[in-house]
C-alpha cells in the first residue's frame, strides 16, 4: 500500500504557495525571508485552535508522537480554512532522517491528505539525507546559506531577548527590540545582503550591543533551561507556550539554539564513520562544515559575551560534554545532544531545566528521562523535571510539575544552600534495588 | 494568624494557626468538584469565626488551587514544597514521605540530597483509584481495608495505571477469588506502582513518614507499604492536612479573607474553557431523535404457560450478569439485568430457580453462555452450548437489522466493535485496557460528584456548551474534568462532555475511523453504556449518521445467545441444565491455588460445585485440566526457546578467560547466537540470564527511569541483577543504531530503544557501577569495520587478545548467526507442511525476536496452539517476499519482516496473521495501520494483540477465539459459494 500525492517539482516554485509548520518562532520567519528571496512564496502557520489537535486524531494514528499529530493537523485545519487556493498550495515538512518514527512523518502526512481528500496537495520534504528525493525542495547553495544565516540570527535573537526580557525597566523594550532585528535582518536577506559567514561576524556584535543599551535592573531571577525533543522544545502550539508560562513566572528562560541540532545532524555523519567505518572523504568534508559552522556560533557567542550576556560555549566543546555519560554513538531524535544541552546548562548556571517530550518519545526513553540520574551524581544541583505532552495531557498538570521545580529553584535562589557533596554513583542508584517480590 | 488552603483533586483542607503555630481550627471535607463554592463558604467561615479584622497570613496550595489563587491573588505554594515545610517543622528527622492523595502520588526525599517525585501524566490517581476499585468489590474504602486484614494470600496485579489492574482484578472477581484476597493484592498494587513509579532507583529508608487520605485511612496500605520497605513508618498526626499546615506556614503576605472570598466570585462567573456544540438545538429536536429510537424493539410476550420450549441465552459480562428467556418465535419472555456482584455464579442459580418455581413444566430447550464468564457459567450449570461474546453479539444485531455492517458494543468494562462484509465478521476492534472502562467510568465519575449514574447522563442532554474532554484513556480523562471545573464548567456540560468523549475513544481510539464511510451505513449500537441518550446522540452526531439502537442495547448479548441456541437445538430438544432439584441442591466453592505444572507457575482458581464436577481458570495450557502440557511440536515460539536454552547449557571452556554475562533481553533474543559463539571462541565463560519470570521483573523494577517506556526494555533491568549476582567479570551487551540488512527496507535501523537501551542500564542500575559494562558501539551489516571495531573494543578490556583469533572467532559468530536463522527458517517451513498435513491453521504471530520471551508474550503462543492452529514467526516466513513498496518509511530491520510476514500471508489461504503490540512501543504506531492494510488489502483478518506486564488473557482470548469463528465463518461461506 502506497498513498501518494504529487511530487513538489521546480515548477511548482513559481506558481504554488507553500505552507510550513510553526516550530522556532523567531528562526522560522527569518527562514521565510530567506526562502522567499529565492523566488519560494510562502507562509508560516499560524493556527493552533483545538481543531488543530482534533484534527490530527482524526487523521494520524492516535499513539504516533505529538509533533505528528500536531504538525498534520495544522496543516489540515489551514486546507479547510478556505484561504488558500488549493491548486496552487503545498506543504513543507522537514525530515531528519534517523531511527526515530519521526523520519515517518511525511509518509503520514501524505496518507491524511489521502484520507481528508488533499490528494492533490504537494508536499516537499525539507532534508539533508537524500530521502524522498523526486519530492525534495531544490536546496541550493544560496539558499542553503540564507537558511543557515536565519538560523544563526534567529538563535542570537532569541537569546539576547530571553536574558534582557525579565529584566528591562521598560516592559516591552527587549520585545521591540527584537521586531526591530527581526525586521531589519529579514531586510537583509531578502536583498541578498549580510548572509555570509564574514558579514553574519561583523553584525553579530551590533546586534548585541543594541540590545545591551536597554536599561535593565539585573535582579536575582530563576533561570530555567528547556531542553528536549525539537518540536515541542521550540513550538508554543506543541509546549502549551511553555516559555511564556515560564516568563510569567518571573524567570529568565534559556532555549538553547536550533543551531545546535543542525551541527548535532552534521556532526552524526562524521562521528558514525567513527564509529562504523565508512567513507572518509565525506567524513572529512562534514568536519570540515561543521568547522565552518562552529566558527560563526563562536563568534556570535563572542559577541554575546562581550556586551555582557551569557552564551555557551562552541560546539565542538559542547561534544566534549557527555563524555563518561552517554556516547555520541546515541544519534536516534535528540540523541546525545539532548543529554549534553542539559549538561551545559546545569554547568553555565542554568540548573532548572524543563526536559520537554512527546508522551512516549522513544529517544528520550534514553538520552533524556535515562541520562537524569547520572547527570545528577555530577552536577546535585541539577533540578530536571520531565514533562510529557499530548493530545490530553492537561496544562494543569504539566504547570503543576514546573511549578514544583520552580518552587525548588526559588528557594535555593533564596538561600543558596553550601552545595552538598556529591553523591557517588552507588548512593545515587541506592545499592540494590529494594521492590520485594510478591510472587508466591 | 495563618490560614492555609488546600485544594486538591477530591477534598478539600484547611486549616487556622495563631502566632504560636497551634491548630485552632481545621477541615478535611470532600468538595464533590463545588471548589468554588466550597472554598468561599470556608473562608467566610474562618474569618467570622477566627479572624476578628477577616485579616490573616493566607496562602493556597493544591493541585485544584492553582489557577484558583492567581485570580484571586493569593499567594500559591506547590502542594509538594509544602508538604516539605510542613514536615521540616513538625516531624524534624524525617528522611522520606510518602504521601497518597485523591490523584496524586508523592515521594518526598528530604535526606542526602533533596529530591521530590511526583507521578506522571500516566500513573493515574491512587485515592482515586482505591475508590474505584472499592466500587468494583461493591464496598466502602472502610469495608475494604478491613477485608484486606483477612487475606490469605495476594494476586499480582498490574502495578502501572489504574485501569490495567482493574482489568487484572475485573476477572478475579468473575472467577470466584475472595474478596478480602483481592482487596489485600489491590493495596499491594498501590505500593508497587508508588515505588517503582516513583522512587526510580532511590532507596526508600530510614524515618518514612506516610501522609494524605489512603495512607491515614487504611491500615492495611500502611503495613503493605512497611512489609515492603522493610521500615516501620510513621503516619503522624494530622497526615491529612500537611499541605494546608505547609501552606499556612509558608504565607508571607497578608490578605483579608472576606476580600478574597468575594473575589472567588467573580473567578467563577468567567467560564472559559473549550466547548463544543450542544447535543440537541432545541427540545423538538430531542424528542423526533427519541421517537425514532423506540421504534426498535423486541416483542415482549407475558410469559404463559402455552409458551411452549423456551431458549435461554445467558451473557456473564465484566461486571453486570445478563439472562433472556425466548420463545420458538424470538419473542422476549423474560430478561434479566443485574450487577454481578463480583460472583456471578449464585445469580444465575437463584434466577433460573425462580424461572422454574414461578413456570412449574417449562421445556428448556437450550442454554446458551456467552461472556467473561461464559466458561464458568456453563460448566456450573451444565448449559448446552458456549459462545464466543463477539458472534452472540452479531447472532443478535443481524435480527434487528439483517444487513448489518458494523456492530459497536460499548459495554462496562470493554468496547467491542465489528465489521461485517459478506455476512461474516471480517474485522474486530476491541479497545486495549488502556482506553477500557467506558461505561463503568461513567458511573464512577458519576458517584464521585454525588450523582446517580442515570441522573447524571440525562443533565447532559440539553447543556449548552459541552466541555472538550478529548478523547484518551479515563486517567487522563480525570484530570481534564478538573480543569475545566476550574475553569468554570457546569456539571450539565462535564456530563455531556464525558459522553461526547466515550464516542470519540470508541471512533477515534479504538476503531480508528476517520469517516462513517469507512464504518458502513448499517450500524447497530448496543450495550449498556447506550441506554444512556447523550453517548447515543454524541455517536450520531459525530459520525454524522442515523443509527439503530435495539431496546435491549443492554441485553444483545444474552439475546445473541438465546438465538444461537434457538438455531442450533434440533426439534424438541431438551437442555442438560441442572434440574430444580439439582439447583436446589447446588453448592459452589472458590480455592486458589498455583499449579506447579512447569515454570508459568500459573495461578488457578478451582470452582468445585455440588456435584463435584471442578471448573479451572487461570491457566495457560491444558495440563492443569488434563494432566497433559500442550503439543510443541507446530509451536515455533517454543522452538526458538529451545535453540536459545542451548546456547544458555552449552558447555563452558576448561580454563576460561573471563566471566562474561549477557542479558537475554530485546535483540539479544535474535543475536545470541552470535555473541555467544564469539565469546565462547575466544575462551571466555558466557553466562547468559534466564527467560524472563515476575521475579526476575520485579528484582530490577526499582531502577527503571521512565515508566512509560516498553515492557521489553524495562525488563533488562532484571537480567543484570540476575547477571551480577551470577558473579561475572563483566556483562556485555552492544549498542546497535543498526541491526542486519534484510534487504526488506529502505534502511536497516534498530529502534531507539533496542539500539540505546545498554545506555539507560549503565546509568541507573547500580549493579554496574561494580561490574563493568561493554556497550561499545557496533553495526555488523559492516563486517569489515566490524572486525576492526570489536578487535578495539573488546582489547580495552581484556588485552593479550589475539587479532588473528579474534578475526576467526568473528567469523565464527557470522557463520552461528546465519545458521541459527536458517534452522528458524526450516522449523517453520516443517511446521508450516505439518499443519497443512494436519488441515491445521497457521498462525503467524508477529512481533520483534523478543516477543517470544514467555514474560513477554504471557503464553499467547500456547492460547493459540489450544486453539488448534500452528504458530509460525514472521521472521520464518519474511524471507519468501522481496522488497516492496509501503505506504512508511521502512527503516527497520525488524518491522521490515512485519510487512512482509503480512505479505507473505496473504498469498496463502490457510494462514492469518496476529500482530503483538508492545504498550509504549512507538515504532508500532506505524506499523500496525500498516500491516492492517497490507493484510486487508490481500482480503485477510487484521488481529492485534496490545501486551505489557499486564497478565489477563481474558481478553485475548476473547480476541482469539472470536478470529477463530470469524475465520470458520468464513471458510463455511466461501464452502456455500462453492
Amino acid at each position: 500500500m502506497e498513498y501518494m500525492t504529487p511530487n513538489f517539482t521546480k515548477e511548482m516554485v513559481k506558481t504554488h504557495k507553500i505552507l510550513i509548520p510553526n516550530m522556532a518562532v523567531t528562526q522560522f520567519r527569518l527562514m521565510q525571508a530567506a526562502l522567499a528571496s529565492e523566488g519560494y512564496q510562502t507562509e508560516v502557520l499560524g493556527n493552533c485552535g483545538s481543531e488543530v489537535a482534533q484534527l490530527g486524531l482524526k487523521y494520524v494514528h492516535n499513539d504516533t508522537c505529538y509533533p505528528a499529530l500536531l504538525v498534520i493537523g495544522q496543516f489540515l485545519d489551514a486546507l479547510n480554512s478556505g484561504k488558500y487556493d488549493l491548486d496552487h498550495t503545498a506543504l513543507l515538512i522537514t525530515q531528519t532522517g534517523g531511527g526515530c518514527r519521526a523520519s515517518n512523518y511525511i509518509k503520514l502526512l501524505r496518507k491524511a491528505l489521502v484520507k481528508a481528500g488533499y490528494g492533490n496537495i504537494p508536499v516537499a520534504s525539507l532534508n539533508f539525507s537524500g530521502l524522498e528525493k523526486g519530492s525534495g525542495l531544490p536546496l541550493t547553495l544560496p539558499l542553503l546559506r540564507k537558511v543557515i544565516a536565519a538560523i544563526f540570527y534567529g538563535d542570537m535573537l532569541v537569546a539576547l531577548r530571553s536574558q534582557t526580557h525579565p529584566y528591562e525597566n521598560r516592559p516591552g523594550d527587549a520585545d521591540a527590540m527584537t521586531e526591530k532585528w527581526i525586521a531589519r535582518i529579514q531586510e537583509w536577506i531578502r536583498n541578498n545582503k549580510n548572509y555570509s559567514a564574514h558579514d553574519m561576524k561583523k553584525q553579530f556584535p551590533a546586534i548585541a550591543a543594541d540590545y545591551a543599551t536597554i536599561p535593565v535592573t539585573r535582579v536575582p531571577k530563576v533561570k530555567v533551561g528547556v531542553v528536549g525533543e525539537i518540536y515541542v522544545k521550540y513550538s508554543p502550539l506543541g509546549n502549551n507556550d511553555l516559555e511564556k508560562f515560564l516568563e510569567s513566572q518571573d524567570c529568565e528562560v534559556n532555549l538553547p539554539g536550533l543551531m545546535g541540532f543542525v551541527e548535532y545532524c552534521v556532526a552524526n555523519t562524521r562521528l558514525d564513520i567513527d564509529l562504523y567505518g565508512g567513507n572518509k572523504l565525506v567524513a572529512g568534508g562534514a568536519d570540515a562544515f561543521l568547522g565552518w559552522l562552529d566558527s560563526i556560533g563562536v563568534a556570535s557567542y563572542e559577541a554575546m559575551r562581550k556586551y555582557g550576556f551569557y552564551a555557551p560555549g562552541s560546539f565542538r566543546e559542547l561534544m566534549k560534554k557527555p563524555e563518561g555519560i552517554i556516547s555520541l554513538g546515541a544519534k536516534m531524535g535528540e540523541g546525545w545532544l539532548l543529554t549534553a544541552e542539559m549538561l551545559e546548562l546545569v554547568e553555565g548556571g542554568y540548573g532548572n531545566i524543563v526536559c520537554a517530550q512527546p508522551f512516549g518519545c522513544l529517544p528520550n526513553h534514553i538520552v533524556g528521562k535515562g541520562m537524569i540520574n547520572k547527570i545528577r551524581a555530577l552536577h546535585p544541583e541539577a533540578n530536571i523535571t520531565p514533562v510529557d505532552y499530548d493530545p490530553s495531557a492537561t496544562r494543569v498538570n504539566q504547570e503543576n510539575r514546573i511549578k514544583l521545580m520552580l518552587a525548588v529553584a526559588r528557594e535555593r535562589l533564596n538561600q543558596p544552600a553550601e552545595s552538598p557533596a556529591p553523591l557517588t554513583a552507588e548512593q545515587l542508584a541506592g545499592g540494590a534495588p529494594q521492590l520485594q517480590t510478591t510472587v508466591q | 494568624m495563618r490560614v492555609g488552603l488546600d485544594i486538591g483533586s477530591t477534598t478539600i483542607k484547611c486549616v487556622v494557626l495563631n502566632d504560636a503555630g497551634e491548630i485552632l481550627f481545621s477541615t478535611y471535607e470532600r468538595h464533590f468538584s463545588h471548589i468554588l463554592e466550597k472554598g468561599k463558604a470556608l473562608l467566610e467561615k474562618v474569618a467570622a469565626e477566627y479572624l476578628p479584622d477577616g485579616k490573616a497570613y493566607l496562602a493556597i496550595s493544591g493541585s485544584a488551587g492553582m489557577g484558583l489563587a492567581d485570580s484571586c491573588k493569593v499567594p500559591f505554594v506547590q502542594e509538594v514544597f509544602a508538604t516539605r515545610v510542613a514536615a521540616n517543622r513538625l516531624v524534624p528527622g524525617t528522611d522520606c514521605i510518602i504521601e497518597l492523595g485523591g490523584e496524586d502520588a508523592k515521594i518526598l526525599f528530604l535526606t542526602g540530597g533533596t529530591e521530590v517525585r511526583m507521578n506522571g501524566s500516566c500513573a493515574g490517581g491512587t485515592g482515586a483509584f482505591i475508590d474505584q476499585m472499592a466500587t468494583l468489590l461493591k464496598m466502602s474504602a472502610d469495608e475494604m481495608d478491613k477485608a484486606a486484614q483477612t487475606a490469605t494470600r495476594t494476586y499480582t496485579i498490574a502495578s502501572r495505571c489504574g485501569v490495567f489492574a482493574k482489568s487484572d482484578i475485573q476477572p478475579l472477581i468473575n472467577q470466584g477469588a475472595q474478596a478480602g484476597d483481592i482487596a489485600a493484592s489491590i493495596y499491594q498494587a498501590v505500593v508497587n506502582q508508588t515505588i517503582a513509579g516513583l522512587a526510580q532507583g532511590r532507596p526508600i529508608k530510614g524515618n518514612i513518614v506516610y501522609l494524605g487520605g489512603p495512607l491515614t485511612f487504611s491500615k492495611t496500605l500502611r503495613e503493605s507499604f512497611d512489609k515492603t520497605l522493610g521500615v516501620k513508618g510513621l503516619c503522624p498526626e494530622n497526615s491529612l492536612l500537611f499541605v494546608a499546615l505547609g501552606a499556612a506556614f509558608y504565607a508571607d503576605e497578608e490578605s483579608d479573607l472576606h476580600e478574597v472570598a468575594r473575589r472567588l466570585d467573580d473567578y467563577s462567573a468567567t467560564a472559559t474553557y473549550v466547548s463544543l456544540p450542544p447535543l440537541f438545538a432545541n427540545q423538538q429536536e430531542y424528542e423526533e431523535f427519541h421517537a425514532r429510537h423506540l421504534k426498535a424493539t423486541v416483542p415482549c410476550l407475558p410469559f404463559s404457560a402455552q409458551c411452549g420450549p423456551v431458549h435461554i441465552g445467558i451473557d456473564s459480562g465484566s461486571t453486570t450478569i445478563k439472562l433472556v428467556v425466548i420463545d420458538q418465535n424470538a419473542n422476549i419472555l423474560f430478561e434479566s439485568y443485574r450487577p454481578n456482584l463480583g460472583n456471578p455464579v449464585p445469580l444465575v442459580r437463584d434466577t433460573l430457580l425462580k424461572l422454574y418455581k414461578d413456570h412449574p413444566g417449562l421445556q428448556i430447550a437450550s442454554v446458551t453462555t456467552t461472556g467473561y464468564g461464559e466458561e464458568l457459567i456453563k460448566n456450573a450449570f451444565h448449559c448446552d452450548r458456549g459462545l464466543v461474546e463477539t458472534v452472540a453479539h452479531f447472532t443478535a444485531a443481524k435480527h434487528f437489522l439483517p444487513d448489518v455492517d458494523f456492530i459497536i458494543d460499548i459495554g462496562g468494562q470493554d468496547m467491542k466493535c465489528f465489521k461485517i462484509e459478506d455476512g461474516a465478521i471480517s474485522n474486530i476492534f476491541l479497545n486495549e485496557a488502556c482506553s477500557s472502562g467506558c461505561g463503568s467510568f461513567l458511573q464512577t465519575f458519576a458517584q464521585a460528584l454525588g450523582y446517580d449514574v442515570k441522573e447524571f447522563a440525562a443533565l447532559g442532554l440539553f447543556a449548552d456548551k459541552p466541555v472538550d474532554l478529548g478523547s484518551r484513556c479515563t486517567v487522563f480523562m480525570n484530570s481534564s474534568v478538573k480543569q475545566a471545573q476550574k475553569d468554570g464548567a457546569s456539571i450539565q456540560n462535564i456530563s455531556a462532555g464525558l459522553s461526547i468523549s466515550v464516542v470519540k475513544n470508541a471512533l477515534y481510539k479504538v476503531i480508528r475511523a476517520s469517516s462513517p464511510e469507512e464504518l458502513g451505513r448499517n450500524i447497530v449500537v448496543q450495550g449498556g453504556t447506550f441506554y444512556n441518550e447523550a453517548v447515543l446522540r454524541a455517536f450520531e452526531k459525530e459520525m454524522g449518521v442515523e443509527v439503530i439502537r435495539p431496546d435491549i442495547a443492554g441485553l444483545m448479548g444474552a439475546y445473541g445467545a438465546a438465538l444461537h441456541g434457538r438455531s442450533h437445538a434440533g426439534e424438541n430438544a431438551h437442555s442438560s441444565v441442572l434440574t430444580q432439584e439439582e439447583l436446589e441442591q447446588f453448592s459452589q466453592t472458590v480455592k486458589t491455588v498455583q499449579c506447579n505444572g512447569c515454570g508459568n507457575h500459573c495461578q488457578l482458581t478451582v470452582n468445585t460445585f455440588a456435584d463435584g464436577k471442578r471448573f479451572i481458570s487461570g491457566n495457560r495450557c491444558d495440563k492443569p485440566v488434563t494432566g497433559k502440557a500442550n503439543d510443541e511440536d507446530l509451536n515455533l515460539y517454543a522452538y526458538k526457546l529451545q535453540l536459545l536454552e542451548e546456547y544458555r547449557n552449552a558447555p563452558t571452556p576448561a580454563q576460561p578467560r573471563a566471566k562474561i554475562g549477557i542479558p537475554l533481553c530485546l535483540n539479544m533474543y535474535e543475536l545470541l547466537p552470535f555473541w555467544h559463539t564469539l565469546f565462547t571462541k575466544l575462551g571466555f565463560q558466557v553466562v547468559v540470564s534466564p527467560f524472563s519470570n515476575r521475579k526476575l521483573y520485579q528484582s530490577g523494577q526499582a531502577t527503571i527511569p521512565s515508566d512509560t517506556a516498553c515492557f521489553p526494555a524495562k525488563l533488562s533491568h532484571g537480567h543484570i541483577h540476575w547477571l551480577a549476582e551470577q558473579g561475572v567479570d563483566a556483562v556485555f551487551y552492544p549498542c546497535m543504531s543498526y541491526n542486519l540488512d534484510e534487504h526488506l527496507g529502505d534502511n536497516h535501523y534498530n529502534c531507539p530503544v533496542v539500539a540505546y537501551y545498554p545506555e539507560v542500564l549503565e546509568g541507573n542500575c547500580p549493579e554496574l557501577t561494580k561490574i563493568p559494562l561493554l556497550y561499545d558501539y557496533f553495526n555488523l551489516e559492516r563486517r569489515k569495520d566490524f572486525y576492526k571495531r570489536f578487535y578495539q573494543s573488546i582489547t580495552k578490556t581484556f588485552p593479550g587478545l589475539d587479532k588473528k583469533a579474534v578475526h576467526a572467532a568473528i567469523d565464527a559468530a557470522y557463520e552461528e548467526y546465519a545458521r541459527h536463522m536458517q534452522q528458524v527458517r526450516d522449523k517453520g517451513t516443517a511446521i508450516i507442511a505439518e499443519a497443512r498435513k494436519e488441515g491445521k491453521h497457521i498462525i503467524v504471530l508477529a512481533g520483534r525476536p523478543y516477543h517470544v520471551d514467555p514474560e513477554v508474550n504471557h503464553g499467547i503462543d500456547q492460547l493459540i496452539i489450544r486453539q488448534g492452529a500452528a504458530v509460525v514467526t514472521e521472521d520464518s516466513v519474511s524471507w519468501h517476499e522481496e522488497k516492496f513498496n509501503t505506504s512508511v518509511l521502512n527503516q527497520w530491520t525488524y518491522h521490515s519482516r512485519l510487512y512482509a510476514a503480512a505479505k507473505y500471508c496473504t498469498t496463502q489461504p490457510d494462514m492469518d496473521l496476529v500482530q503483538l503490540v508492545s504498550f509504549g512501543c512507538g515504532l508500532d504506531a506505524i506499523t500496525t495501520d500498516e500491516t492492517r492494510e497490507i493484510l486487508q488489502a490481500g482480503d485477510k483478518l487484521y488481529t492485534q494483540l496490545k501486551i505489557d506486564e499486564i497478565t489477563n488473557l481474558g481478553a485475548v482470548n476473547i480476541r482469539l477465539r472470536s478470529l477463530f469463528a470469524a475465520l470458520e465463518e468464513r471458510r463455511e461461506a466461501a464452502a456455500e459459494r462453492a
